[in-house]
């Protein structure tokens, strides 16, 4: 085998690995990885979120086991001093050497600190390491008020980081405008008006002096001017540099002003030896962002593969969200030809920007600027990026749609390789290898090509160009639930509300066809206990229910049922435990503690099930849902009132939580759980609605899941109060209930939603659709008549009759037998009965 | 010969739904769908329990059909016969009803 090393283990380094492994390249190579850091790739992109909650964990770009299951050698707090690239080998600072075939150089870059006298001061920092996000946190805890030297992308996103530490935030940006680069002076005084409304205070046109002792804080910042700033902490963020100073030592070929110089193909002037990323110099220039790096990462590994590639440069247009501010910038925003025109729509009460450059004879679009609304960044990018011709009337394209229809070209327009994923390099073709593959849905697409994965920016574009290329192969993107309805699940939910249909049958005969069936008759009885709290064991009902829920209980493969009582976040007390035990040993029904905190007593048989819930009933306990698509339980971890660590009193907002939630119909089970601090012993994240302990309030994670697709929830909101949660919480879950499909969990469900999480908070917390206050009642009406299922059952004889083993004979299933096994009681297997091991219970 | 036995009321059994009952020893399960009974085996070959009774009503292409609550193969109501699983299916039994009374006749019980 032939020996490959790779320097730098950041975003770029691992992209390349990743790439690497997934083609046939890999089986020819022994890899070794040297990372200077002590951890494994992360990413950086939003390393802000540190601070709002993520942990360096939750940053991680690499999923667990990834080097060991691939067999890469993965060298951390291993730093490369020297390449000798005649030789082809390499020596670390612990002077171990290593020979390779092939070299990869992802040595990143490093914060650019001007030389300011006084840089070196206590509380003066950078921003780009977990290391360095530590250090902030410490020096924040010392310190009140907070500057950023720069002004630029990454100095706003810095900016950030120090309002989430509790800074009073300034921006000190030398240039006359924020974000010099990609934005115009309109679009930047836009972006500095909505940043100022945050608390920010912005400083342009200032160049520092030095940095001296500070009278009322701990540092003086004068400036050029002759003006000063008193602060107590400084972040530099005014640029970065290329790392190339392994490579320069090495005798490789620099750029005037630093940078290892590539060609094409990503190959240095060393033989053998590649370099990507923000190492890297290409054609003049140091790419900043981390979509190039990736497409330089993908050059290397196709030509391992022996295909031909080339880098020819990239498109550094971006949208992203600025403290909150949704900014975007393609192509020359500023017009640098002199014959381009311009258009620019601003709208002051609302704070939105937007300017379009175009060419000469009004063909083509050369940049754009937009600013608090993106939504059009998707369109115009690929009308630049395709060079594809403008409609008549360019300005139609940024004006709101409300001044008539806005020009939009289908998604058939674009062509193979446009680009429509940049964090992945997912191209149109790609989609549609996807789609010949065997792909039917946006979540197939995705888990192959895993394009909308990364920034999720590109999510719209994509569903659109999925559903065209499904309709084309004829592949009718059926929405329909069955053969029975010609509907979706969600269609059919608002034919029951706004239509009132109360049962099943009248349903089916204005809308449907034939008997129905095990798929449409559940998810109308869901249905109807969403929008009407149907109890489920109306008589008229029960044909459409699973056999869970027309028995309440969960069937186990014997034909018996597990009692499931709910014991709201956990918390049960000793009388009841007693209870719980004696009922078990009364029925000899075998216990377990499950997953969500609760005692299951399974193999009660249908005749007993009343007398058992009766005797439970009357000992205080209620039915879990366990059998339902509902709410099972709130996990939660002991939280403040006993740990030594609990910020907040998670056990009773657990209980409480689960009290209102309880019995609400949905279309899949929804777990929660409430962790007392970022500890997280409550494993919140992993639940549909997760809620952490913060020192300022409540965390809030949505669609989380654990079992078969693992899903870490998204943070949601940070910091709220109690009724802010619980307003955020109903409008959620109410949400949720009327839009998702059939069995579809919050996690599948966000994956299949248009605009993603983004649009789940502008809906939820900005209410962007007008529906929040509705949302709420809907809930507080279901929270209202919310009445036990079992308690409705012991007290109605009717009711309670039907639990029998056969309508005409008060006998035992002659099927359920049973075999002791560690002191308890379990359904014996078809070879015991067989060999008459098994014996009847008394 | 064959004898009709009465097992129960019409009154007991659920429209659009199966309810389960004990004859000689053996354990039917008799759905009630478009005011006609239809009895069936109650044990899942393929689940191994009695619990066909427990099963969703429905139908697949015009042919009426029990899903298992098990793991949700469906049998025709007519011909026992299921329909995702050749080798698999229920025992069907004459079944009728009489002056408010289900019968179900004996003669292979």
């Amino acid at each position: 085998m032939k020996k490959l090393v790779v320097v730098g283990n950041g975003m770029v380094g691992h992209a390349f690995l990743d790439k690497l492994v997934n083609s046939p390249a890999f089986a020819d190579y022994a890899v070794t990885v040297f990372g200077e850091e002590p951890r494994v790739a992360y990413d950086r992109v939003y390393l802000s979120s540190y601070f709002s909650g993520k942990t360096a964990e939750d940053l991680s770009l690499v999923p667990v086991g990834f080097y060991e299951t691939h067999g890469i050698d993965i060298r951390l707090n291993e730093k490369v001093v020297a390449i000798d690239t005649s030789a082809q080998t390499l020596t670390t600072a612990s002077g171990v050497s290593v020979a390779y075939d092939k070299l990869v150089l992802a040595t990143g870059s490093y914060p650019f600190v001007p030389p300011i006298p006084g840089n070196d001061r206590d509380a003066c920092l950078v921003y780009r390491t977990i290391e360095d996000l530590e250090a902030m946190k410490a020096a924040a805890t010392r310190s009140k008020i907070g500057v950023v030297v720069g002004g630029g992308l990454l100095g706003l996103e810095a900016a950030k980081a120090l309002v989430d530490l509790g800074l009073q935030t300034h921006v000190v940006e030398f240039a006359p405008r924020l974000m010099p680069v990609q934005l115009d002076n309109g679009g930047a005084s836009m972006l500095r008006r909505k940043i100022e409304k945050l608390g920010v205070q912005i400083h342009t046109n200032k160049g520092t002096k030095v940095i001296e002792d500070g009278e009322t804080a701990r540092h003086k910042m004068v400036f050029a001017d002759g003006e000063s700033l008193e602060t107590d902490f400084i972040l530099f963020s005014a640029g970065i540099r290329p790392r190339d100073e392994l490579a320069k030592q090495s005798g490789i070929a620099m750029g005037a002003r630093g940078g290892i110089v590539i060609n094409d193909q990503c190959q240095t002037s060393a033989a053998n030896v590649y370099a990507i990323g923000e190492c890297a110099l290409h054609g003049g220039m140091i790419y900043g962002l981390v979509a190039p790096g990736y497409a330089m990462a993908q050059v290397v590994v196709d030509q391992l593969n022996h295909k031909p590639a080339s880098f020819t440069g990239a498109d550094m247009s971006t949208k992203l969200k600025l403290m909150g501010v949704d900014v975007a910038s393609i192509g020359d925003p500023h017009g640098s030809d002199e014959a381009a025109k311009s258009y620019i729509y601003e709208n002051g009460p609302q704070e939105v920007y937007k300017k379009l450059v175009v060419s000469s004879d009004g063909k083509k679009l050369l940049g754009a600027v937009l600013v608090g609304d993106v939504d059009d960044y998707g369109n115009l990018l690929q009308l630049k990026l395709n060079n594809m011709d403008l409609p008549e009337h360019p300005d139609d394209l940024i004006l709101p749609t409300r001044s008539g229809t806005k020009p939009s070209f289908g998604p058939d327009a674009l062509p193979d390789t446009a680009q429509l994923c940049s964090c992945y390099d997912v191209s149109k073709g790609k989609i549609v290898e996807a789609i010949e593959a065997g792909a039917t849905c946006l979540a197939d697409v995705k888990s192959t090509t895993k394009a909308c994965t990364g920034c999720g920016g590109c999510t719209q574009l994509v569903t659109s160009v999925v559903n065209s290329e499904l309709a084309k192969r004829g592949v009718e993107v059926s929405k329909a639930i069955c053969e029975h309805f010609p509907y979706s699940r969600q269609e059919l939910y608002h034919l029951v509300k706004i239509e009132g249909y109360q049962d099943f049958a009248s349903l089916l005969n204005a809308h449907g066809e034939g008997h129905g069936c095990d798929v449409c008759k559940p998810a109308v009885a869901s249905i109807l206990g969403s929008v009407w709290n149907a109890y489920a064991f109306d008589r008229k009902n029960i044909p459409l229910q699973d056999t869970n829920d027309r028995y309440l209980g969960n069937m186990q493969k014997d034909g018996t049922y597990s009692i499931i009582p709910r014991v709201p976040g956990g918390e049960i007390t000793p009388d009841k435990l007693i209870v719980l035990g004696q009922v078990a040993k009364d029925y000899q029904l075998y216990t377990k503690i499950n997953g969500g905190q609760r005692i299951v007593l399974f193999g009660a048989k249908l005749p007993d099930m009343p007398t058992i819930w009766q005797r439970l009933i009357d000992a205080g306990f209620e039915s879990g849902q366990a059998y339902a698509k509902a709410l099972r339980t709130v996990k939660s971890c002991v939280g403040s009132t006993w740990c030594r660590y609990g910020l907040l009193d998670s056990v009773k907002l657990a209980i409480d939580v689960e009290n209102r939630y309880k019995g609400v119909r949905a279309p899949h089970k929804i777990k929660m759980g409430v962790s007392g601090c970022t500890r997280e012993c409550a494993e919140a994240q992993a639940k549909d609605v997760g809620i952490i302990a913060t020192e300022n309030g409540w965390n809030l994670y949505v669609c989380g899941n654990g079992g078969m697709k693992p899903r870490h929830a998204d943070l949601f909101a940070v910091d709220l109060d109690e009724a802010t949660l619980y307003k955020y919480i109903d409008r959620f879950i109410m949400f949720y209930i009327q839009t998702a499909g059939r069995l579809e969990r919050t996690a599948t469900w966000l994956g299949n939603l248009e605009g993603g999480i983004d649009y789940l908070r502008q809906v939820i917390i900005e209410d962007s659709l007008g529906i929040g206050a509705h949302l709420e009642m809907q809930m507080q009406a279901l929270v209202d008549s919310y009445e036990c299922d079992w308690k409705q059952v012991v007290d109605d004889p009717e009711k309670a009759k039907l639990f029998y083993n056969f309508v005409n004979a008060d006998e035992k299933d002659p099927e359920q037998l049973y075999v002791r096994e560690r002191g308890q009681l379990r359904p014996a297997t078809a070879q015991e009965k067989l060999e008459s091991l098994a014996i009847e219970l008394v | 010969m064959s004898e009709w036995v009465k097992i129960c009321a019409v009154s007991d059994l659920i429209a659009d739904a199966g309810i389960p009952a004990l004859v000689n020893g053996k354990a039917i399960a008799l759905f009630y769908v478009t005011e006609q009974v239809y009895a069936v085996s109650n044990y899942d070959p393929i689940g191994q329990a009695n619990v066909i009774s427990r099963g969703i009503v429905g139908s697949i292409k015009g042919e009426l059909v029990v899903a298992s609550p098990l793991y949700k193969e469906h049998y025709s109501l007519k011909t026992g016969q299921c329909l995702e699983q050749p080798n698999a299916a229920l025992t069907v039994y004459p079944a009728k009803i009489n002056n408010g009374s289900v019968l179900v006749q004996t003669v292979s019980i």
